[in-house]
């Protein structure tokens, strides 16, 4: 019996050195591939995974990827169950994506109960490295704080001061509203009220003649997708740009220009972690994107996943690993460097900081062809676009 | 200025109209819900596949023929009724002798691949469709600003709704129609053709869907996704007013279409259930639903 168990340690020690040569990754991109989402997350972000997995040459390094990739239809629940699954049965060393802030909760909270590594560059709530920050989780692209920080205070700052937020009623939306209530009021404004909507919503007409009747200078969208796109349309049918109240998107994806066109969506001011057009490196690699993606460029998320699965395998090539505390250590105390943000870092609380945009969309006369939308209003760099690590109350930070 | 239950009157009176003109739509899309279940006893759950559809053959006849929203108006119920047409004829005329639910989960089916055909081919961002040009703009009423277009969809459902309750409860077609659900083979008997009939009529009410789907391509953002969110709605309208019931559909769209309006000032929070609690009530009470027949 002792001579039995001896063997088999002995052969599973014998197997494990072979491992250690070539290393077998499970990588699933889980997010939104059917509803509101799926446009800007969604098979994208399965492409940018891959394209990661490919400029990295990780076949050649010996490291074995397999992509898989599943719907979680922006429900918690449903992330949860597939979470555990690819987990618990199917061998997922690290789940990438997971837009929709209760989803990626969720997914977070899993992550870390199982010890595994969670990428997420969809989802937006502060909370992800903040008072839920984890251990094996990286918040890759944009966040509540940065959107607040970049659309909020430019508007402000431009003289919109009585702000009325139109929010979508779960984690993602109520993160924002408050965000942005703290940028405006530290930039010297005024919240006079919300209105929370159910999420998906259709028809926002009410919820908007409501904000205008508050007579705020500006209407705060703490929405996203579908939602923004039809709260914009429906803003503008009711005249209620027109009548002198202006739009702030807070959260709004190129995707959605590209749904709502030039036309309706022009002069927005908005929040970004990448523009497709934003330097040569940007261009060159949008342009393979596109290739895949029957022409349509990449969003923030798509860019976002690509810079966090490529700095992931760096950190498992270094380390020789794909144990989480090994991976995760040498991520966080090595700078990122990719053609989508350039130079980065990924910090403690599990926050990757790089610069962020505010652009305006422009008129279609400006515009000089598909998918020119954007014009560059400024550059917030990496160290104020971000929420100070001290101010979270992550407990990874000492 | 006084005040109801917190909200000024003109607040109040905007909401209203808000709600009428959603309304507008719960009332054309459970309308044609009721005529084909009520004539051909089919749960159609492809009505918002097809309500989608309109939207979307809308979209590509402007952008790849040029046809105008005004000529859409008419062109896209026939096109998208003829794939009715052809679909009741391959598949569900098969089923009429079948229990109620293998209808059901055939329309159901059918719905998914036809969402899926177009989100494959489309995206879900949705597609930019612009308010005709002689609707765009609006009317200052006091009590807010009344796009004109949105004043247009409240008008046509009107009348459409009245027609096809004129054409049901009214005249001598709509006497055939009715007397062919109640005794198919008495009514074939005095000559008239009555599979045909019934084929027409599921391609009618799925006219009327896509009707709905082009009235809508201007508000709301076209996607594949627009059935889907509205159906379960539209459903849950049809039972409140009763299986089958033509005016307790119109009435109850409308009407519904104002409650929810209302939720959405009072506790917006709750305006995506309020229907479903209306509905949970109606069953409890009066199981036929408002305007339905027991059996």
């Amino acid at each position: 019996m002792i001579f039995k168990t001896a063997t088999l340690a002995g052969l599973a020690a014998l197997l494990m050195a072979g491992s250690a040569m070539a290393i077998d990754i499970k990588l699933g991109v889980l997010n939104d591939r059917s509803g509101i989402y799926a446009d800007l997350s969604g098979e994208g972000s399965v492409v940018a995974a891959r394209m990661a997995i490919e400029d990295f040459e990780a076949a050649a390094k010996g490291i074995n990827v397999e992509v898989i990739s599943a719907d979680h239809q922006n429900k918690p629940d449903v992330a949860s169950t597939i979470a555990r699954q690819w987990y618990d049965e199917e061998g997922v060393d690290v789940i990438v994506d997971v837009p929709t802030s209760s989803a990626a909760l969720a997914v977070n909270e899993i992550t870390r109960e199982k010890g595994k590594i969670f990428l997420n560059s969809g989802a937006a709530s502060t909370d992800l490295t903040g008072a839920q920050c984890a251990p094996g989780t990286a918040h890759w692209t944009y966040d509540t704080y940065a959107l607040a920080n970049g659309t909020g205070k430019a508007m402000v700052d431009n003289g919109y001061k009585n702000w009325y937020f139109l929010t979508a009623d779960y984690a993602f939306g109520h993160s924002l509203e408050e965000n942005t209530t703290a940028v405006v009021e530290a930039a010297g404004g005024k919240v006079l009220g919300s209105v929370r909507h159910p999420f998906p919503g259709t028809d926002f007409s009410s919820f908007l003649l409501q904000a205008q009747a508050s007579g705020a200078d500006v209407i705060g969208l703490a929405n996203a997708g579908g939602d923004t796109v039809n709260s914009i349309k429906q803003a503008a049918e009711f005249g209620i740009t027109q009548a002198g109240q202006a739009l702030a998107g807070l959260l709004i994806f190129i995707t959605d220009v590209h749904a709502l066109g030039l036309e309706t969506a022009q002069g927005l001011v908005l929040t970004e972690a990448f523009y497709w057009d934003l330097n040569d490196d940007t261009r060159a690699w949008s342009e393979r994107f596109s290739e895949e993606m029957g022409g349509s460029k990449p969003t923030m998320v798509h860019a976002g996943v690509y810079s966090a699965v490529l700095h992931y395998l760096k950190g498992v090539e270094a380390t020789n690993s794909k144990e989480t505390d090994a991976v995760m250590g040498w991520m966080k105390s090595n700078p990122s460097s990719d053609p989508v943000f350039g130079e980065g870092e990924l910090r403690a609380d599990g926050r990757h900081i790089h610069d962020m945009y505010l652009f305006q969309v422009k008129a279609p006369s400006e515009s000089t062809g598909d998918w020119d939308y954007y014009k560059l209003l400024a550059t917030i760099p990496a160290e104020i676009a971000f929420r100070p690590l001290e101010d979270g109350g992550c407990a990874l930070v000492e | 200025m006084f005040e109801l239950l917190g909200i000024p009157p003109q607040a109040l009176f905007g909401q209203l109209l808000l709600g009428l003109i959603n309304g507008s739509f719960y009332a054309l899309l459970s309308l044609g819900l009721a005529v084909i279940f009520g004539l051909l006893n089919i749960i159609n759950f492809s009505h918002g596949a097809q309500y989608m559809m309109g939207a979307f053959v809308a979209w590509m006849a402007l952008t790849w023929l040029g046809i105008p929203y005004w000529g859409a108006l008419v062109i896209v119920p026939l096109v998208v009724g003829a794939t009715g047409v052809v679909i009741e004829r391959l598949m569900i005329s098969k089923l009429y002798h079948l229990d109620h639910l293998y209808g059901l989960l055939l329309t159901f089916g059918l719905a998914l691949i036809i969402q899926g055909l177009f989100r494959n081919q489309f995206g879900v961002s949705g597609l930019p469709y612009s308010i005709p040009p002689q609707l765009s703009g609006g009317t200052n009423l006091g009590f807010m600003f009344l796009p004109n277009y949105r004043g247009w969809v409240v008008l046509a459902s009107l009348v459409v709704c009245f027609g096809t309750w004129f054409a049901i409860e009214r005249t001598r077609l709509g006497a055939y129609l009715r007397a062919a659900t109640e005794n198919p083979t008495l009514v074939g008997a005095f000559g008239i053709n009555v599979p045909r009939m019934i084929t027409l009529t599921y391609g009618f009410g799925v006219a009327l869907a896509a009707f709905a789907g082009v009235l809508a391509a201007p508000i709301y953002s076209v996607n594949p996704n627009m059935g889907a969110d509205l159906i379960i709605v539209v459903f849950a309208v049809v039972v409140i007013g009763g299986m089958g019931s033509i005016l307790g559909a119109i009435l109850t769209g409308f009407g519904l279409g104002i409650v929810e309006g209302l939720t959405k000032v009072f506790y917006p929070e709750a305006s995506s259930v309020a229907i479903f609690v209306i509905m949970a009530i109606v069953l409890l009470v009066k199981p036929a639903g408002l305007f339905g027949r027991t059996a």
